[in-house]
């Protein structure tokens, strides 16, 4: 793709102020992902004896939707990435409210709706805007101390954390209250007053673990693995073993057929089984390189609000891919959270593509005079 | 808060090296930037810990795909794939095959991948015996991916299942346990359930050590003397219309068991289609009041305990009343009796008298001594003898002659070999011993008293109620038994139980050889007569003679001097001369 330097259209101002290297790791996630649900999902769909295509023909649905969104959302202006934040912020809100009453219940939590023959997850799309709407909340309180935005963005996160909770979703909620928690500290709050919100953060883990039971077992399950079952673990464990330095190959894998979420929450073991350990190595640099790239270049950012929603939603997706490979891994808990554009998963997969262009869109290169 | 610069932005030719500052040029002043500056610090706060975290990740990575191989922790799974050990097969005590398991594999299928199902349906059933091509079609027109179709075919039927080239189907490979012996050995090696679970005899007890598949179990049966046991038990059981029998060929010097029949029996390798009486294993299950070879521990205990000697006489004129009971003898002589004619007469008054001298305490703790109390550690299900309780007198004398407690063949023969074999009871098992050395076993008589009862044996055939046993050309000796069955409460006439307990060499005893026949009918040979002496002992001295070559065993001049003279009852008899056993 070439545009002439000269080209004032949109597309061709977005190529030349657009982050191409971001645009080109996330470029590569999506190939290993294209590659990893073909291998991975047909033992699942089997097991859920529905058609071998059934994942790979829903991620290929939403892999082209997901990466138009993204490049739609990154070809506007922060203001208007501002404004879809917040308009989007409003509806996710919304049917998050209206979940517990129109929602369908899988697994024992009640987290997605039905909107027009799909199922949404409106916790997914809220994070992304909830996060570039504190970023301007916290910015705007700063330019103007009258303005009262922390307090709003306290008040908003805390009916979030509730209705994510309720549902019970712990995963989203660790992952919003981080970012949330990422972006006040970016904001200046004072050492005392992080300390103290820290503390709040790990009492409310350790309230989680103590009432709510599936919490208890997991994290029982991580520090005593005789406790109970901890067949998916054993078995990430083994297909990593399996794949070894350069892999089985990829459909060679035998391991990944007993992993019940291989498609999903584990289909980093699915890669460490069939494309080996360099190849890993090399998934993990690409998330690295997204966050830390987007970080640095937001440290030549001199607007305060673009650079607390842009490393707000880079913070939000270098976590999630961190939660998911660790506890793959083996390194903590597990806790069903996807690793961003290589998991199957529909919601997660448009909110991503949201998330990711409102990032790009943030971090491109801008002269004076664009509204921000 | 920025400044115009519409400057370089319209300026198409601007130098390539130039590069505009990435935002606003002017930077914010004052409150705004501090703020600014603070975020951008703790942005690289928050961006060295992110690379820590990756950096985590990469090492656990190259940890655990690189570096855990060996790691006991994580071979767990690969434990579990590894194909299961074949169970291990049984043998006989010359390494003869009883039980094994072949490759059979199961056939699967998923109808997915079949596009022709009618034809395929069609082809499969000319193969599968088992299915009909309407039950195929219905199994592979389902909406699932998997399948059954049949288990466990054979090699032919795999090999032209694969020559259908029909995708699809699929092979799980598995073992089908095999009884080359057929009904041979069924009661002792027991059959298998279709996940290849002992459920009887020695696949039953022996199921863990089979499972693991390490080497052969040998069982002390040979097949050789199995075959010949069971077609002279079988033979009889035919020509006397009997209900069932059972038979038990005991090495008496450690209490080994060469061969152990119980007929009707079944095929093993599909035990689903045998009868309950099929499977029901009279010689070591059933209990039964054997009747008079019960005599053979009456008479060793009275000598043994020296209540009695060989020259002691009982009275056998008249039946014996006891209470409302009157004992009778089957061919009654109408005197009194020695005990050595007691025995060979199998004198039920006599034996009777004879207890009733011993006492119950006695007769309890004897025959508590050669285990016939209480069902032995044998290896396959043992039937728990029936005893009376309290253990009165009249009980006393009608165990004498072997009714009031109930034992199983397989006991009885034990028993007899313990008061033959030198007087040491050894516990009947079916695994050979194979260290040589003969178990611990109990001395329960002394030798002299398994001496004089050897010779009382032999009597027996040479001129008692055994003497169908005889003329074999082998010293065989043992005694006889015809107990009435008894019927709700009361003993049937002409529901007999039959049976004949041979030993030989009678002079050196090796081996036991017991017959027992369920309800037999006298037929015009034996005059109407259904007795052990008459339907039980010809198939003894027909086993013995088929099995004595087989176990090296010459045939005698049973009227050489020595053998007379070893035979000898030492009594002085009512003229005055010694009693040849003759």
């Amino acid at each position: 793709m070439n545009f002439a330097r000269t080209d004032r259209s949109a597309v061709a101002q977005w190529w030349w102020t657009v982050d191409r290297w971001t645009l080109a790791a996330v470029g590569g996630l999506a190939a290993f992902g294209s590659l990893l649900v073909m291998t991975a999902s047909p033992s699942v769909a089997i097991h859920m004896h529905a058609d071998r295509l059934h994942f790979i023909v829903r991620y290929f649905a939403v892999l082209p939707v997901a990466m138009a969104v993204m490049f739609a959302i990154s070809l506007q202006n922060p203001r208007t990435v501002r404004r879809i934040a917040v308009v989007g912020f409003v509806i996710s809100l919304t049917l998050l409210i209206a979940t517990p009453f129109v929602g369908v219940e899988i697994l024992g939590a009640r987290r997605w709706i039905e909107v027009g023959g799909f199922s949404l997850q409106p916790s997914e799309f809220i994070k992304p805007c909830f996060a570039v709407v504190c970023a301007w909340l916290f910015a705007k309180s700063r330019e103007q101390p009258d303005f009262p935005g922390q307090w709003i963005a306290v008040g908003l996160f805390a009916v979030i954390l509730m209705l994510l909770i309720r549902q019970p979703d712990l995963g989203m909620s660790v992952v919003v209250s981080a970012v949330w928690f990422t972006q006040l500290f970016l904001a200046g709050l004072r050492i005392a007053q992080a300390a103290m919100v820290l503390g709040l953060g790990a009492g409310g883990l350790a309230a989680a673990y103590f009432t709510l039971p599936h919490v208890t077992s997991r994290v029982d399950r991580f520090f005593d693995p005789a406790s109970g079952d901890s067949y998916q673990v054993d078995r990430a464990t083994d297909a990593f073993l399996h794949g070894g330095l350069w892999g089985v190959g990829p459909g060679e894998g035998t391991i990944k057929q007993s992993l019940p979420d291989a498609h999903a929450d584990f289909v980093f073991a699915v890669a460490g089984e069939e494309l080996g350990l360099f190849v890993c190595l090399v998934i993990v640099a690409l998330f690295a390189f997204i966050v830390l790239r987007g970080f640095t270049r937001l440290l030549q950012e001199n607007n305060l609000a673009v650079v607390l929603g842009a490393s707000g939603l880079f913070v939000q997706f270098g976590l999630q891919a961190v939660i998911n490979m660790a506890s793959t891994l083996h390194l903590m808990p597990t806790k069903g959270m996807t690793l961003p554009f290589l998991s199957y998963g529909g919601s997660s997969f448009l909110a991503l593509g949201l998330g990711m262009g409102m990032a790009l869109a943030l971090t491109r290169r801008r002269f004076g005079g664009e509204p921000t | 808060m920025t400044r115009p610069t519409d400057d370089l932005r319209d300026d198409p030719c601007r130098p390539r090296h130039y590069r505009p500052p990435a935002s606003a040029p002017v930077p914010p002043e004052g409150p705004a930037q501090d703020a600014i500056e603070l975020s951008h610090t703790r942005l690289l706060i928050t961006g060295a810990l992110f690379l820590l975290a990756f950096i985590v990740i990469g090492a656990r990575l190259v940890e655990v795909a690189g570096f855990k191989a060996g790691d006991v922790h994580f071979a767990s799974s690969r434990a579990a794939a590894k194909p299961l050990a074949t169970r291990a097969d049984i043998v006989d005590r010359n390494g003869v095959l009883l039980a094994t398991t072949l490759d059979a594999p199961s056939l699967f299928a998923n109808p997915k991948l079949i596009d022709d199902k009618r034809g395929a349906a069609r082809k499969l059933a000319a193969i599968l015996p088992k299915l009909t091509e309407s039950e195929i079609y219905e199994r592979l027109n389902s909406d699932k991916s998997f399948v059954w179709l049949d288990r466990r075919l054979t090699p032919r039927q795999e090999n032209a299942v694969n020559r259908l080239g029909i995708a699809g189907l699929q092979f799980q490979g598995e073992g089908k346990r095999v009884y080359p012996e057929g009904h041979l050995t069924a009661h002792v090696v027991g059959y298998v359930g279709v996940d290849d679970n002992g459920l009887a005899g020695i696949e039953r007890s022996f199921d863990q050590t089979l499972m693991r598949g390490d080497q052969p179990v040998p069982l002390s049966l040979d097949v050789r003397l199995q075959y010949i046991l069971r077609s002279e038990i079988a033979r009889q059981m035919t020509e006397f219309k009997a209900i069932g029998a059972a038979g038990v060929i005991m090495d008496v010097r450690d209490g080994e068991v060469l061969a152990l029949v119980s007929l009707p029996d079944f095929d093993p390798a599909d035990p689903g289609a045998a009868s309950p009486a099929e499977l029901f294993n009279r010689a070591a299950l059933g209990t039964y009041e054997m009747g008079s070879v019960l005599k053979i521990f009456n008479t060793a205990m009275v000598l043994d305990d020296r209540v009695a000697t060989l020259g002691s006489s009982f009275d056998a004129t008249k039946p014996l009343q006891v209470g409302r009971f009157v004992i009778h003898d089957y061919e009654p002589k109408k005197r009194w009796l020695t005990v050595p004619e007691i025995f060979e007469y199998s004198s039920n008054i006599g034996s009777a008298r004879m207890a009733a001298e011993a006492g119950a305490d006695r007769q309890r703790a004897f025959f508590t001594r050669l285990d016939l109390l209480h069902a032995p550690a044998f290896e396959l299900p043992e039937g728990t003898p029936l005893y009376p309780n309290p253990w009165r007198p009249i009980n006393v004398m009608t165990i004498a002659f072997g009714h009031g407690v109930s034992i199983s063949p397989l006991q009885l023969a034990a028993g007899a070999s313990a008061v033959v074999n030198g007087g040491v009871y050894y516990p009947p098992t079916v695994i050979k011993r194979t260290d040589g050395t003969p178990p611990n076993g109990h001395r329960v008589i002394s030798a002299t008293t398994s001496t004089d009862m050897r010779r009382l044996m032999r009597l027996v055939v040479e001129g008692g109620t055994g003497r169908l046993a005889g003329g074999s050309g082998y010293l065989i000796g043992g005694k006889t038994g015809t107990a009435e069955k008894d019927a709700d409460g009361h003993y049937e006439t002409h529901k007999l139980l039959s049976s004949f307990l041979g030993v030989f060499p009678i002079n050196d005893p090796r081996f036991l050889v017991l017959v027992m026949l369920d309800e037999p009918h006298g037929d015009v040979r034996t005059s109407g007569f259904a007795t052990g002496g008459m339907v039980a002992a010809p198939a003894v001295k027909r086993i013995v003679m088929r099995m004595a070559p087989i176990v090296g065993i010459p045939p005698i001049d049973q009227n050489s001097p020595e053998i007379r003279r070893s035979l000898m009852v030492g009594l002085p008899n009512p003229q005055g001369r010694k009693l040849a056993a003759n």
